[in-house]
């Protein structure tokens, strides 16, 4: 075992989100569903912290970022969950296949 | 003078009422409220006629147009304005009497004629709005007005023609007329326009002066020229063919015999009388403007001398005593027609104006008489058919008398109104044109054989057997035999008018004199004319139909009113149909409407393809969204340099 460089928070990052977009596009769960956003968004703080150590040590940028980022996800999260509990009273179901009334 | 307004608003303002009032809450007042208005209308312009007359008209010897009402109704550019005006000059005030007379008579006919009629109080509203049109057209003072009051003169004419509307004919009537008229209009109007974009107004006064005498609009509307015929000539050659159309000239005639249709009153005011005459006056109103162009004037006398002796052919053989005095009223304005076409503006060339001016007059005095002597007659027998009539004299001694006189006074016999007039159209036209003059001659003696024709089948030949008829009326009531009596006097005594005095075409008197030497032409063929149908149809005889037999073609093509009918409806059936109407249908159906349609489908069928693509799915559009993602990032990296 090396050192553990930049490449390796590229991969997992780079598999967190692949592993959240699968989550999204295959779950029909809403919950699961915000969940896998919840790892998209947690792939990209990684990144950002990531390139904050191993480009500019000396700045705080990215870190910043990440804590924004961090409280937007916590405040989606409200709003998402929000929205669920509606689409749970109209639907009886928090499938998302079952909220398909917007079609041709 | 202030009082003019009120002869024309007092129609109105009984048409108005009836219409929205009367005609549900006292409708049998109606004719009563009419027919006295117009008595004050008749006598307001008696009034204006004598102050215009013998008072206020005449400046330096000559009579003047007077405006004494003038408003600005739609202003289009600083100089350029359509007015509402009155303009009195003496042809307005021969016009105004002589509408309100004839309408006053009709109004007073109908009370008895049309008594017990479902719509009696919609008639009279109807007359009222006839007589306020007309009223209006003889006072207009710009010609944009006067086509206003043209137009509405046209549709109380199709209302009044198509007044049994229960009656298929009488509806297909009132159509004909007002499409031949409204065609006719169409050249009318072109005509105001042309004339109006030369002299550069619409006022009449205006209008006559730039255009009649040497200036630059003269000289431009003289140099302007398209397919070789200058555009005065043009102007006027189509605001003739709107006066054509209104009074029945040939070829536009074909609606004037079928307006019989509609009840004999109103044949007597509108259809003999007064708005068949709106073309004469037309061509009146513009006369200086029509002597500048020797083409116009042409074009109106041949147009007019042929429809006159065309009409009185026809009229010999036709049985429906309306249709005959349709053909005379057709012949007789083409009288006034050709006489304004021989004559020349001002002093002793304008005699022809004033001849044709004077038989206007005395026309309309016997021709109301004769429709409304018919209207009797029908309403005792109840057929409009010579065949059904005979000796009435008899039965009906008042109708007899004048309708004799009314005869005479259109055959031009002397003392009666129409030898006069007549006489001084005959004298216009043999000092201007030989030809003509031999048509008129000749038409002459032919109009004295058929109205002679009339008068022995209706009141001579056979015996009347009343079927029963006497029984449940007598020959007419009071309201029905007193307008006969003045129409009667009129006609006896209107050619005693010294016309030449009043009416000319530079305003100036001319004197009339009287040359016994070239009467007795005309009155010898005129005598001949009633003699040979006195031969025939004193009683009852085989002879006409055997002369009739000698002349199959000719009877024939005449009694079939020469065809005209037909041949219009093959153009308008066969040609226009066929060769436009069909067309343009497949065109609009299959180009028109297809474009529109493929337009539809195409957007249909790709809708029908793609909506597919809104599936409601929310990760189907993420799918979308993030392969789309992938697609474009890679064509960033790989693809873009």
């Amino acid at each position: 075992m090396g050192h553990i460089g930049l490449l390796h928070f590229l991969t997992i990052s780079c598999a967190l989100f692949f592993i959240g977009v699968y989550g999204f596009l295959t779950r029909r769960n809403l919950i699961t569903m915000l969940m896998s956003i919840e790892l998209i968004l947690n792939s990209v703080n990684l990144n950002f912290v990531a390139f904050n150590k191993f480009l500019f040590p000396h700045k705080l940028d990215g870190l910043f970022f990440t804590l924004f980022i961090i409280t937007i996800a916590a405040a989606e999260a409200a709003v998402a969950i929000a929205i669920i509990i509606n689409l749970y009273r109209n639907f009886r179901s928090i499938d998302v296949e079952d909220a398909d009334n917007l079609k041709y | 003078m202030s009082l003019i307004l009120l002869i024309p608003l007092l129609p109105l303002a009984v048409f108005v009422l009836i219409a929205l009032a009367g005609r549900r809450h006292f409708p049998s007042l109606c004719g009563g409220l009419g027919t006295l208005a117009l008595l004050v209308s008749f006598g307001l312009s008696a009034y204006v006629a004598y102050d215009y007359f013998f008072v206020a008209g005449k400046v330096n010897g000559a009579y003047q147009a007077i405006i004494p009402y003038k408003l600005q109704w739609l202003s289009f550019a600083p100089g350029l304005s359509i007015d509402l005006g009155l303009m009195l000059d003496p042809i307005s005030v021969m016009m105004l009497v002589i509408v309100t007379l004839v309408s006053l008579m009709v109004h007073t006919y109908s009370l008895g004629y049309m008594k017990g009629e479902k719509r009696y109080a919609t008639y009279y509203s109807f007359l009222a709005l006839f007589t306020f049109s007309m009223l209006g057209l003889v006072l207009s003072a710009n010609i944009f007005q006067m086509y206003v009051f043209w137009e509405l003169v046209g549709v109380s004419s199709f209302l009044l023609i198509g007044f049994y509307f229960d009656k298929p004919s009488a509806v297909a009537a009132a159509k004909k007329a007002f499409i031949v008229t409204r065609f006719a209009d169409l050249g009318f109007l072109i005509g105001i326009l042309v004339l109006s974009w030369y002299s550069g107004s619409l006022d009449f006064p205006t209008l006559i002066h730039r255009l009649s005498t040497p200036g630059t609009e003269l000289h431009n509307i003289t140099a302007a020229s398209f397919l070789g015929i200058s555009a005065l000539t043009w102007g006027l050659a189509l605001v003739f063919i709107g006066g054509a159309g209104k009074s029945a000239m040939f070829p536009l005639h074909i609606w004037l015999p079928d307006a019989m249709e509609g009840p004999t009153p109103v044949s007597a005011l509108i259809h003999a009388a007064t708005m068949v005459v709106a073309g004469v006056f037309l061509v009146a109103r513009l006369f200086p403007v029509y002597s500048v162009s020797d083409q116009a004037m042409g074009i109106v006398t041949w147009v007019g001398a042929f429809s006159s002796f065309f009409a009185a052919i026809i009229a010999c053989t036709q049985t429906d005593i309306k249709r005959v005095l349709a053909y005379s009223t057709m012949s007789q304005i083409g009288y006034m027609m050709f006489s304004l076409g021989v004559s020349r503006y001002g002093g002793e060339h304008g005699l022809g104006y004033m001849a044709s001016m004077f038989h206007l007059f005395t026309h309309a005095m016997f021709k109301a008489l004769l429709f409304l002597g018919a209207g009797a007659v029908i309403h005792y027998v109840h057929s409009n058919e010579m065949g059904d009539m005979g000796g009435l004299r008899k039965h009906m001694p008042v109708t007899h008398i004048t309708f004799l006189v009314a005869c005479l006074a259109i055959a031009g016999i002397p003392p009666f109104a129409g030898f006069f007039s007549k006489e001084e159209i005959l004298k216009a036209a043999y000092h201007a044109s030989m030809p003509v003059y031999i048509m008129a001659v000749l038409t002459a003696a032919i109009t004295a054989f058929y109205m002679f024709r009339l008068y022995f089948n209706i009141f001579w030949n056979k015996e009347f057997h009343g079927h029963g008829h006497d029984a449940h009326h007598g020959e007419a009531p009071a309201s029905m035999k007193l307008p006969l009596l003045i129409l009667g006097l009129c006609a006896l005594f209107a050619g005693f008018v010294p016309f030449g005095n009043f009416v000319t075409s530079d305003g100036h008197p001319l004197a009339m004199e009287f040359d016994p030497l070239f009467s007795v032409t005309p009155v010898l063929l005129a005598l001949a004319g009633i003699l040979v149908a006195r031969s025939l149809y004193y009683r009852q005889s085989q002879r006409p139909d055997r002369i009739a037999m000698s002349v199959k073609g000719l009877y024939q093509a005449a009694y079939h009113r020469f065809f005209i009918d037909e041949i219009y409806l093959f153009i308008t059936k066969k040609v226009i149909f066929n060769l436009i109407g069909r067309p343009a249908a497949w065109i609009d159906r299959n180009i028109v409407d297809g474009a529109v349609n493929m337009a539809a489908t195409v957007t249909g069928k790709i809708s029908m393809a793609i909506k597919g693509a809104q599936s409601g799915k929310l990760q189907q559009y993420a799918a979308w969204f993030f392969a789309a993602m992938v697609g474009s990032v890679l064509v960033f990296i790989y693809l873009w340099k």
